[in-house]
């Protein structure tokens, strides 16, 4: 039996799925972001950890997209993002999606939390109703809500079932990166571990890759894979 | 069930404390006690009663809210102030004075329209009969005391022109100016950086010391209580689970729920595995207060609740070195308590 000939992988199978190189944000005459570089892989946790003012939020907004960097290259998938227009963006979008620290604030409190779910297939023009309830009420039920959660709204939710319905919110684009802006800072010890075990038990099932901004040093030695820090706009450590 | 005496020596002495909230009983039957220059840590998850509690301590507890039982702030030896049914201008002559408030935002707890100085300065002269220049050399002390540098030049700046960190400190020193007798945080440094919360957290100790008042710490943060409290009260839906010396109930706590506290915090000693060993946590969430289980609130979620649990209501129940538990199965529960509450699935 001869050997089935393997192709040689691509070069873009070899690339990060981000990288993030000499990253540089401004604000006026102020350097948010310093040049800063790093690399995500596929299924791993990189945790930004950093004071208060030390420029993750800025270096989040700008992998992002919702800022755009000053100077500097964003490869997400093999694809620069920093060269692309707002169009050429859209598609890319959904595949990176954010998780905010206010549970409550994350999630309009006039909408169900179903509708939240929901949305944005809708904006992304991809709903359909006949397949569409069903995949909510499939992430509902991945995160750990009830199918009764789906009827009720924000403010009738506990924090924690907040932050929940936010991961179900993210996961509805079928994204490759999640950011997690401080997603359990504002929660109660035992809620937290629920949530973190529940990110946990997602990567490992989706290969998802979280980019983890955390400045709770036991969250973060627990939870990453690796750790960078930031200082007033740089990177301190790898 | 006999209810325990207040205790005379003690400077704080809460019995029976009930609270409701249109008709909702939020707290029920807390009895705890603070000596004089005691740090007394009150812990709990969101919705535990905790703030509320603390309201009641100062006398603000929220409009709705029905306070019974009974709190006795001790005047002089042999003498007290109750603090349940006392009129307004009674509770109002107490605060600033003998209790105080560290509040959990400093943003809105200053004006913003006044600089920080005399915003303390006012403070003084709210109790004391001292010149306005007086008045503002203490407020200038106590900045700097609080480690605000050229304190001189910042008692004149606003609120705004001051850093998170910075603001906490200011509400700190605002609230120890007239040496009150009992200070109430709660959740003092939960809007901070980890960093600045132990830094606040240290110059909130030093200024009790110095002023030699006790503390009634209100946090969700184990580790700010492992760090700065003598004793912890822990609560569940309105109800004390136990109170005891905090070393000890951090270490071997009695009630399952604190146990399963513990279990979930993040260990100190792993890492780098990306979450990958599953953390334990508590099933379930805490009850509504409008559908309470008969017997112990904790049973629907407790892996140690037996028939009698879901029945009667555990009392709190003394075991020894001031160590109070609300628990029929205390006994069983293991050390270290992880296992009993890893979870099953995800």
């Amino acid at each position: 039996m001869s050997t089935p000939v393997i192709p040689p992988p691509r070069r873009a199978a070899d690339d990060p799925l981000l990288d993030v190189r000499d990253l540089v944000v401004r604000y006026g005459p102020v350097t948010a972001v310093d040049h800063v570089s790093f690399t995500l892989e596929a299924g791993e946790t990189l945790a930004l950890d950093g004071p208060s003012g030390c420029g993750k939020s800025s270096t989040v907004s700008a992998v992002l997209q919702l800022r755009r960097p000053d100077a500097g290259e964003v490869r997400f998938e093999g694809r620069e993002l920093t060269a692309l227009t707002e169009r050429e963006l859209r598609p890319l979008r959904p595949r990176m999606q954010p998780v905010f620290q206010d549970p409550y604030g994350s999630l309009s409190p006039r909408h169900r939390i179903r509708d939240a779910v929901a949305e944005p297939l809708r904006v992304q023009g991809r709903w359909d109703d006949a397949g569409g309830p069903a995949r909510v009420a499939e992430l509902l039920d991945r995160v750990g809500l009830e199918p009764a959660h789906g009827d009720r709204f924000p403010h009738e939710l506990s924090g924690g079932q907040c932050q929940r319905a936010g991961i179900a919110r993210a996961l509805v684009s079928e994204p490759r990166l999640l950011v997690l802006d401080e997603p359990v800072s504002a929660l109660d010890p035992s809620v937290r571990a629920g949530v973190l075990n529940l990110l946990a038990g997602l990567q490992e099932e989706l290969g998802l890759a979280y980019l983890f901004i955390c400045h709770d040093p036991a969250v973060v030695r627990h939870f990453a894979d690796r750790t960078i820090e930031m200082r007033d706009g740089r990177l301190v450590a790898g | 069930m006999t209810a325990t005496p207040p205790d005379t020596d003690a400077l704080l002495s809460v019995r029976g404390l009930g609270i409701s909230l249109h008709g909702l009983p939020v707290v029920r039957r807390l009895s705890f006690d603070v000596r004089a220059r005691e740090v007394l840590a009150v812990v709990g998850e969101s919705g535990a009663g905790k703030s509320l509690t603390a309201r009641a301590l100062l006398g603000t507890a929220p409009r709705g809210a029905r306070v019974t039982g009974s709190v006795r702030l001790r005047r002089a030896p042999g003498s007290y102030d109750e603090l349940v049914g006392a009129p307004a201008p009674v509770l109002a002559a107490l605060r600033g004075r003998r209790t105080a408030l560290v509040p959990q935002d400093a943003l809105s707890a200053l004006s913003p329209v006044h600089p920080v100085g005399d915003q303390l300065a006012a403070a003084v002269r709210s109790v004391a009969r001292v010149s306005r220049t007086e008045a503002r050399a203490r407020a200038v002390a106590a900045l700097d005391r609080v480690g605000i540098a050229d304190a001189a030049r910042k008692a004149r700046a606003y609120p705004h022109e001051y850093s998170g960190g910075m603001r906490q400190r200011a509400v700190i020193a605002m609230a120890t100016i007239n040496e009150p007798d009992l200070l109430i945080a709660d959740e003092p440094t939960t809007a901070l950086d980890p960093d600045l919360q132990e830094q606040v957290l240290r110059v909130l100790g030093e200024q009790r010391e110095a002023v030699g008042a006790a503390l009634v710490l209100v946090t969700h943060d184990l580790e700010a209580v492992r760090h700065h409290a003598d004793r912890m009260l822990v609560m569940y839906a309105g109800r004390q689970a136990e109170q005891g010396p905090a070393r000890r109930v951090l270490t071997r706590p009695a009630a399952p729920y604190t146990a399963g506290l513990l279990a979930s915090l993040p260990p100190v000693e792993t890492g780098g595995h990306g979450g990958r060993r599953r953390l334990p946590t508590i099933p379930g969430a805490p009850p509504a207060f409008d559908r309470l289980p008969p017997g112990c609130a904790f049973a629907p979620r407790c892996p140690l609740a037996d028939e009698r649990c879901r029945r009667e209501e555990p009392g709190p129940r003394a075991i020894g070195d001031g160590h109070e538990v609300s628990c029929h199965r205390w006994e069983d529960v293991p050390h270290p308590a992880t296992e009993l509450f890893l979870e099953r699935s995800v």
